[in-house]
C-alpha cells in the first residue's frame, strides 16, 4: 500500500508539476511493482528516440566453478525465441521497427538494449518481457550458439595477448573470490557446457525481482509505467538463491604472473585491492581514489603521460585506472608498454615511483582543480547521449546503490582534498596488495626470442 | 531545447518536403573555409571540428604515414607553448580536444563548455594549435618511436596483417593500398612535416562543422578565429587511378587459433548515385546486424563465427567494398566458400521483395537514431561539409531509401561487385 501511494505521488508531481521537472537535466522517476520489477524512467525530448533497456542482476560473479561462462551464453541464448516469438524473430522485429539492439555481460550483471524511435516503446516493451518470462530454450539451438561463443572467446581472448594478460591477472589476483574467472568462461567449460546448464540459469536468475528496467528518452513517464504493469506485472517473483559472502581472503604479499604470447611489446599490468563505493554519504576513500586516478592519468597533461612517457620516456603507452563502482570487490591498476630499450622491470619500477612521488609530496591545487575541471564539464556532457546516461544509471543500480545519489558522489568527488588524494597513495599501494602480471612476446614464427636483460622475475 | 524539437518533429514529416527542415547553416568565412553550423541550445555545451584534404591519401610513397603523423604532431607544441602547456590548457577548462586523420580527412575537434570563459578558451587554444604549430624536434623524434613500435606491434596481430594485405591486394599502388611501415615512419623529417602541413592546413581545403549552445554571430567570430591564419596552402597533387584489384587469394601464415578473411573491392565514391542502392541492398547482404545473409548463413545456422559482416565506405576516390570474419583456423575454407556462394547468390538474384521491405523499414525507421545527439549531428555535418553533399542531404534521406528497387540493387550489385574478381586474404592457417 505504501510503495503504492508513492507511486501515485511520483506520478502526480511527474505530471502537474511538469514544467519544473522537463527543466531539471537530472530529474528521474523510480517505481517497483508488487512483483519486484523496479522501473526508472527520465524524460529527454531532444530527439524522438528512446534507449530501452533491461538489466539482471546475474554476471559471472554469481556462476560457479565448472559453469562459468554460463551468463554470457544465456545473453546468446535470450535472442533465440520463446513460446510465441520463434528463433531469429526477436531481431528481426525491432530491425523492423528501425531499432538496434544489442546485450552485454559483465562479472556483475547481464543486460539488454534497444535504441528506437519512440513510437516503438511497447514493441520492445512487449518483446523484451517476453524474454524474461518465456524463453524457449532447446539444445539444438545451444549446439549451435555455443561454438559462436567460443570463437567469440578465441577472437576476444586467446588471440588478444593482453586480454589473455588481464585473464591470468585476475585470476591470480582473485583467488576465492569468483572475480577469478573470465566473464566469457574458461574454454573447457564451454566446451563442456550443456543446454541444461543454461536453462538453470535462466530459470534460477531471470525475474523481474531480480532486474531494473530503464527507459531514457523522448516518452511520458506514466505512459512507461503503465506499459510497464500490463507487461511485466501478471510475472511472478522468484526466490533467490542466497548470494553467499565470498570474500577474497586478504592478501598478504606480492603475487606475480606470467605469460607469453605472440606479440612485439612486453607490457606490465599492477593492480592492487583498494576499496569500492558501498556508502556515498559515508564513504570517502572511493572518491579519493578517483580523483588520484585523475591526477595520474585523467588527461594528456597528467602525471604518467607527462613524466613517463614524454619526459623520461620509458613508457610508449601508459595509463592508471580505478572504478568504484561493482557488486564485487575492486582495483586500482597501473599499466604500460615499456618503451624501446626499456624493460617491464624498469616501467614497474617507474609507475610505483608515481604514485610513491604523491604519497611524499602530494598533489598540487592546481592539478586537483583540473581533475575537477574534468568531472565538472562530464556532467554536462554526458547529457548529449541517453544511452549513456542509461548505462549510468543502471550500473549504480546493479552495484546496490540508488541512481538518485549519482549527482551526490559527484559532488563529494570535488569535495576532495589534496592531503586526501596524498593519504590514498600512501595507505594502498604496499607490496603485500600488489599482484603484477607482465606478458613476455614471442615471435609469430612460435620460436621464443632472447629475453632483454631484466625481464626475469622473481 | 526548441531548435532540437522543432528540427525533428520537421524531420519525422517530411519525406519529400520543398525546403531543408535541417537548420544547417553554411558559409565561408573569410579566409575561404566552408562552414557548417547546427544552433543547439538544449545543453550548455559547443562541439567544434574543422577538417582538412590533408588525410594519408597524399602520403609520399616511401613516407607512408606523414599525414598521420601530422596530425598527431599538431597540438604538441605550438608558439608560446609547450605540449603540457596545451595539454593543461584544455584539461583546466574542461574542454576535450582531440585529433583524426583517415585516407581523406584530418583535421581536430574540441567539446567545450558553451559557458564564455570556457568558450574563448577553448577556442583560442584551438586557433593556436591550428595555426602556429611548432612541431619539436624531440617530440617528433619520441612519436616516430612511439609510431615504430605501436606498427611492430600491429605486424604481429592476425587483423592487421591482414588489413595490411587486404588493402594493397585492393589498391596496388593507389594510396589507399599503402600502409606505414617501419621504414617509412622512420624516413620522416621534421622539414617534411613543416612541408605537409604547409601544403595541406590550409583555410581553402578547410571546411569547419560546429553545434551547439552559441548564435549564428559567435559561430561566425569562432569560424574566423580558427581559419584565419593558416598557412596559405598549395594544390593536392593528383593521384593514380583506382584499378582493379588483385584476386589472387592471398593466404598468410599466423600462430593465432582463427582465421581473420577479408574478401572485397574499390567500389564508391561519395556522393555516386549507385550509393543508396548499394547501402540498401548491402543491409540484405551483411550490414543488417544480426539479420543478414551472411550473419544467417554463417552464424546463426553453422556457428562458425562470432562476427561476419559486410559494408561500403565510400570516400573521396573509390571507397571499399569489404566482407570480413574470423573463424577458427580449421574451418575457414567452409567459411569462405559458404561467404563466396551467399556473394554469388545475392549478386546474381538480389534481394527478395520480403528482404527490401526489411530493409527499408530499418533504415527509414531508425533514421531518427543516426541524428539524435549532437555528436552524431556534428559527424554527418562534417561529411556533409567535406564531401560536398547536399545541404538537405539528410532530409532527403528516407525518400532516397525509399526509392531503392530491386532492379536497381540487383543491377548496381551486378555493375560493382564481381564476385569472381575480388580481392581475398586468408590470415592464419598454413600454406
Amino acid at each position: 500500500m505504501t510503495r503504492l501511494l508513492q507511486v501515485l505521488a511520483s506520478l502526480a508531481a511527474m505530471l502537474f508539476g511538469a514544467g519544473a521537472l522537463a527543466a531539471e537535466p537530472t530529474g528521474t522517476f523510480e517505481t517497483t511493482l508488487p512483483n519486484g520489477l523496479k522501473i526508472i524512467v527520465k524524460e529527454d525530448h531532444r530527439a524522438p528516440t528512446i534507449a530501452h533497456m533491461v538489466w539482471y542482476r546475474a554476471g559471472s560473479m554469481d556462476e560457479f566453478n565448472g559453469t562459468t561462462g554460463v551468463a554470457h551464453l544465456l545473453e546468446h541464448m535470450m535472442f533465440k525465441g520463446t513460446r510465441s516469438v520463434p528463433t531469429g524473430e526477436f531481431s528481426k522485429r525491432v530491425a523492423a521497427a528501425g531499432g538496434r539492439e544489442n546485450a552485454f555481460t559483465n562479472r556483475d550483471y547481464t543486460a539488454y538494449f534497444q535504441q528506437i524511435h519512440k513510437s516503438k516503446l511497447e514493441l520492445v516493451m512487449k518483446l523484451e518481457s517476453d524474454r524474461m518470462n518465456n524463453l524457449n530454450l532447446t539444445d539444438v539451438e545451444f549446439a549451435k550458439e555455443i561454438k559462436v561463443v567460443m570463437e567469440e572467446r578465441r577472437l576476444r581472448t586467446d588471440d588478444q595477448p593482453r586480454a589473455k594478460l588481464y585473464e591470468a591477472h585476475q585470476a591470480a589476483a582473485y583467488t576465492a573470490n569468483p572475480y577469478h574467472h573470465p566473464i566469457i568462461g574458461w574454454m573447457r567449460d564451454l566446451e563442456t557446457m550443456t543446454g541444461a546448464d543454461a536453462r538453470k540459469w535462466y530459470s534460477t536468475w531471470y525475474a523481474p525481482n531480480n532486474a531494473v528496467l530503464i527507459v531514457i528518452g523522448d516518452v511520458k513517464t506514466a505512459e512507461v509505467v503503465a506499459l510497464a504493469k500490463k507487461y511485466y506485472g501478471g510475472f511472478k517473483p522468484k526466490v533467490l538463491p542466497a548470494r553467499k559472502a565470498q570474500d577474497e581472503p586478504e592478501q598478504t604479499g606480492i603475487r606475480r604472473v606470467n605469460i607469453k604470447a605472440p606479440a612485439e611489446l612486453p607490457f606490465v599490468m599492477l593492480g592492487w585491492h583498494v576499496p569500492k563505493l558501498t556508502d556515498v554519504e559515508k564513504d570517502s576513500d572511493p572518491y579519493a581514489l578517483e580523483v588520484l586516478a585523475g591526477v595520474l592519468d585523467g588527461h594528456e597533461g597528467a602525471r604518467i603521460t607527462k613524466n613517463l612517457i614524454r619526459e623520461q620516456q620509458i613508457a610508449h603507452e601508459a595509463g592508471a585506472g580505478y572504478d568504484d563502482t561493482s557488486r564485487g570487490p575492486t582495483m586500482f591498476f597501473l599499466e604500460g608498454t615499456p618503451a624501446n630499450g626499456k624493460t617491464v622491470v624498469e616501467l614497474e619500477a617507474a609507475l610505483r615511483a608515481e604514485v610513491k612521488k604523491i604519497a611524499d609530496s602530494g598533489v598540487s591545487e592546481a592539478e586537483l582543480k583540473r581533475v575537477k575541471a574534468q568531472v565538472i564539464a562530464a556532467q554536462v556532457y554526458k547529457r548529449d547521449s541517453i544511452f549513456g546516461q542509461a548505462m549510468e544509471i543502471a550500473q549504480y543500480e546493479m552495484v546496490g546503490l540508488s541512481h538518485k545519489q549519482i549527482d551526490r558522489a559527484l559532488e563529494k568527488l570535488k569535495n576532495v582534498t589534496a592531503a586526501q588524494v596524498q593519504a590514498m597513495a600512501q595507505k594502498y599501494f604496499g607490496d603485500d596488495t600488489l599482484t603484477v602480471a607482465t606478458l613476455t612476446p614471442l615471435p609469430i614464427s612460435g620460436k621464443p626470442k632472447e629475453p632483454p636483460k631484466g625481464l626475469r622475475h622473481d | 531545447m526548441k531548435t532540437f524539437r522543432m528540427l525533428f518533429a520537421a524531420v519525422a514529416l517530411l519525406a519529400g518536403a520543398a525546403h531543408a527542415a535541417l537548420p544547417i547553416q553554411t558559409w565561408t568565412a573569410k579566409s575561404g573555409a566552408k562552414v557548417l553550423f547546427v544552433e543547439s541550445r538544449s545543453i550548455p555545451m559547443l562541439d567544434i571540428n574543422i577538417d582538412f584534404d590533408a588525410g594519408s591519401r597524399y602520403d609520399p610513397v616511401a613516407k607512408s604515414g606523414l599525414a598521420s603523423m601530422v596530425n598527431g604532431m599538431v597540438g604538441l607544441g605550438a608558439q608560446g607553448l609547450t605540449e603540457e602547456a596545451i595539454a593543461n590548457g584544455f584539461a583546466d577548462i574542461g574542454a576535450q580536444p582531440s585529433g583524426h586523420a583517415d585516407s581523406d580527412r584530418a583535421g581536430a575537434a574540441v567539446r567545450t563548455l558553451s559557458s564564455a570563459a570556457e568558450r574563448e578558451a577553448a577556442v583560442a587554444l584551438l586557433a593556436t594549435i591550428l595555426q602556429t604549430p611548432t612541431f619539436p624536434e624531440e617530440v617528433l623524434s619520441r612519436e616516430k618511436g612511439r609510431s615504430i613500435a605501436a606498427l611492430k606491434e600491429a605486424e604481429t596481430k592476425p587483423e592487421a596483417i591482414a588489413s595490411k594485405a587486404f588493402s594493397r591486394a585492393m589498391y596496388g599502388k593507389h594510396p589507399y593500398g599503402a600502409s606505414p611501415t617501419v621504414e617509412s615512419v622512420g624516413a620522416i623529417t621534421r622539414a617534411d612535416i613543416e612541408a605537409f602541413y604547409r601544403a595541406n592546413y590550409g583555410a581553402g581545403r578547410a571546411v569547419v562543422t560546429m553545434i551547439g549552445d552559441i548564435s549564428r554571430a559567435e559561430a561566425e567570430a569562432i569560424a574566423e578565429r580558427v581559419t584565419a591564419n593558416l598557412p596559405t596552402g598549395s594544390p593536392p597533387p593528383a593521384l593514380p587511378a583506382v584499378g582493379s584489384p588483385d584476386s589472387k587469394i592471398q593466404r598468410i601464415a599466423h600462430p593465432a587459433s582463427q582465421a581473420h578473411i577479408l574478401v572485397g573491392a574499390p567500389t564508391l565514391k561519395r556522393g555516386d548515385p549507385d550509393y543508396f542502392p548499394l547501402m540498401v541492398g548491402n543491409y540484405v547482404l551483411g550490414g543488417g546486424g544480426f539479420v543478414s545473409r551472411l550473419m544467417a548463413e554463417v552464424r546463426e545456422k553453422r556457428g562458425l563465427a562470432y562476427s561476419v559482416y559486410s559494408y561500403f565506405m565510400p570516400l573521396k576516390d573509390e571507397g571499399p567494398f569489404q566482407i570480413g570474419l574470423q573463424t577458427k583456423k580449421e574451418q575457414s575454407a567452409e567459411a569462405l566458400n559458404i561467404v563466396r556462394s551467399v556473394l554469388a547468390d545475392y549478386v546474381a538474384k538480389g534481394p527478395t521483395p520480403a528482404e527490401l521491405k526489411a530493409a527499408k523499414d530499418n533504415l527509414v525507421g531508425g533514421f531518427a537514431l543516426r541524428i539524435d545527439n549532437n555528436r552524431k549531428l556534428l559527424e554527418n555535418l562534417a561529411v556533409i561539409g567535406f564531401y560536398n553533399m547536399p545541404l538537405d542531404y539528410l532530409d532527403t534521406w528516407t525518400a532516397n531509401v525509399e526509392r531503392v528497387t530491386a532492379a536497381q540493387i540487383k543491377a548496381d550489385f551486378a555493375k560493382r561487385v564481381k564476385p569472381d574478381a575480388l580481392a581475398s586474404v586468408v590470415v592464419g592457417p598454413a600454406q
